[in-house]
């Protein structure tokens, strides 16, 4: 699960890359910049999350 | 297409040199706030290891760090995107070569950078406190120096493409960050995080219920005497870091200094405030971290805020500080000694948003520029960190032994203890 949210946290920054580098149109722009951080703060709960799961486990 | 080199009179290098070589001081205060809120029995193998630190980030930054990085102006690599040049690593030379040392902008950058990489380096000593072993520090410094601090340093100062979001895609100055709230202290927060994620929490410091029991720092004065020495180290770092990478004029010195002053004096009493509010009594240690946060937040546009918004970067950073340490204690299981995830990752973050939101308004999409450091930040440069250090922990485990842990570090990896004069304490007083 740890990797699955490291994994989305790098997703969400290749949107935002992208985004930032692709798109002319300063709307399409910002809508992919705030989704591409959607999914970045989705990664860093999973990874929070799992991070939750291993301290419970090792207790 | 790379920002061109600054250029300085003669005056305002010299200028400049004097208030880089008073950064240190800054190092010293955050050594001493680490020893600090650590245990009694550590606290000689955190001043050793604040000075390894210090040590092994300047000759990797030297050897390696610096040829990643670079200066604005001077040789990148660059990688053409939509028929724009984005510059994405520097293309200098190993061990400083091809660089003169004088007073030149380019020297004076290397100079700063030597100071802000141990500084850097020193943040997640804190949140590995009381079980981090020697060695993995010097290790885990090593990549900090040699990896993730120069190469996101070029992409905000070295020209590279957070720098030029402003003249490649019209958003606003581009990436800004004068002082380094992301460059150095986000930085150094998402080690810290990543290092309390691979090493764990402190035996003892949550129930078998999850709950966590206070292990209180051994010297409070530290801390205290800790938080003025790296106010002067800031003043200087916002200074030199506005002078170099902003283009800052030195008369703008003075709002600087007064501005990071404001930022530090709001958010240390706005967290003694809090902790006053919710518990009786202003916590000194909190109160501490809020002074911290303060100075964090206001590194990256100290120079272009007015007074009256350094306030009130610094009084959200002091509520930020003390209500984050409290829910990544209790919500989330993270043993951060020192509290620098909330104080140096949140506190920077916080910093680098507040120049679209509260700095002196300048061209159209500033907002967007610093949005796109700090999902850098989080998407980027978080994994890379945890990936690094997770790998440095298959090849070279990086908590101490049970065995450490119940003797305290100095006795156990130095052979000798701070206070051998004094009765140092064991778990006697944790929950079972």
């Amino acid at each position: 699960m740890k990797i699955a949210g490291l994994l989305l946290l790098v997703s969400g920054w290749a949107i935002v890359v992208a985004a930032v580098a692709l798109l002319p149109s300063a709307g399409a722009r910002v809508g992919f910049v705030l989704a591409g951080m959607a999914v970045e703060l989705f990664g860093l709960a999973l990874a929070v999350r799992a991070h939750l799961v291993l301290s419970a486990e090792g207790e | 297409m790379s920002p061109s080199l600054l250029t300085l009179s003669e005056v305002s290098a010299v200028f400049c040199l004097l208030l880089i070589l008073l950064v240190p001081f800054a190092s010293v205060g955050l050594a001493l706030i680490n020893s600090g809120l650590g245990r009694a029995r550590s606290a000689a193998h955190a001043m050793l290891a604040a000075l390894c630190v210090t040590a092994v980030a300047a000759l990797v930054y030297v050897i390696v760090g610096f040829a990643w990085q670079g200066a604005a102006g001077r040789p990148e690599h660059v990688l053409v995107v939509a028929g724009k040049a984005w510059g994405w690593v520097a293309a200098e030379r190993f061990f400083l070569r091809g660089l003169r040392l004088d007073l030149s902008p380019a020297a004076l950058v290397v100079l700063l950078q030597m100071f802000s990489v141990g500084l850097s380096a020193l943040i997640p000593l804190s949140s590995g406190a009381d079980r981090w072993r020697l060695g993995a520090i010097c290790a885990s410094t090593a990549l900090l120096a040699g990896c993730t601090y120069p190469l996101f340093a070029n992409w905000v100062w070295g020209g590279g493409w957070l720098a030029q979001l402003g003249a490649n895609c019209g958003l606003g100055r581009g990436f800004v960050d004068g002082g380094g709230s992301s460059t150095i202290q986000v930085v150094g927060g998402v080690t810290a995080l990543s290092i309390t994620w691979i090493l764990g929490p402190r035996r003892g410091k949550f129930t078998a219920e999850g709950m966590p029991a206070a292990l209180p720092g051994h010297n409070v004065v530290l801390v205290l005497l800790g938080c003025m020495f790296a106010w002067i180290g800031w003043m200087a770092l916002n200074s030199a870091g506005a002078m170099l990478f902003l283009g800052v004029e030195p008369g703008r010195v003075v709002l600087v200094a007064v501005n990071t002053t404001l930022c530090a004096a709001a958010s240390g009493l706005t967290a003694a405030v809090v902790t006053r509010v919710r518990s009786g009594r202003p916590d000194a240690s909190l109160s501490a971290n809020g002074w911290i946060a303060g100075l964090v937040a206001s590194s990256a546009a100290a120079a272009f805020f007015k007074p009256a918004a350094a306030m009130i970067v610094g009084g959200v950073a002091g509520i930020l500080v003390v209500s984050v340490a409290d829910f990544l204690e209790f919500r989330l299981a993270v043993d951060d000694a020192g509290g620098a995830v909330s104080v140096h990752a949140v506190g920077g973050l916080w910093g680098v948003l507040a120049v679209a939101l509260l700095a002196d308004a300048g061209p159209a999409g500033q907002w967007l520029a610093q949005l796109t450091g700090i999902a850098t930040l989080l998407g980027f440069l978080l994994p890379l960190t945890y990936g690094l250090n997770w790998l440095l922990d298959r090849v070279y485990r990086q908590r101490v032994e049970r065995g450490g842990e119940l003797q305290g570090m100095d006795l156990f990896e130095l052979g000798a203890g701070a206070y051998p004069e004094f009765d140092v304490h064991g778990d006697e007083f944790l929950q079972r």
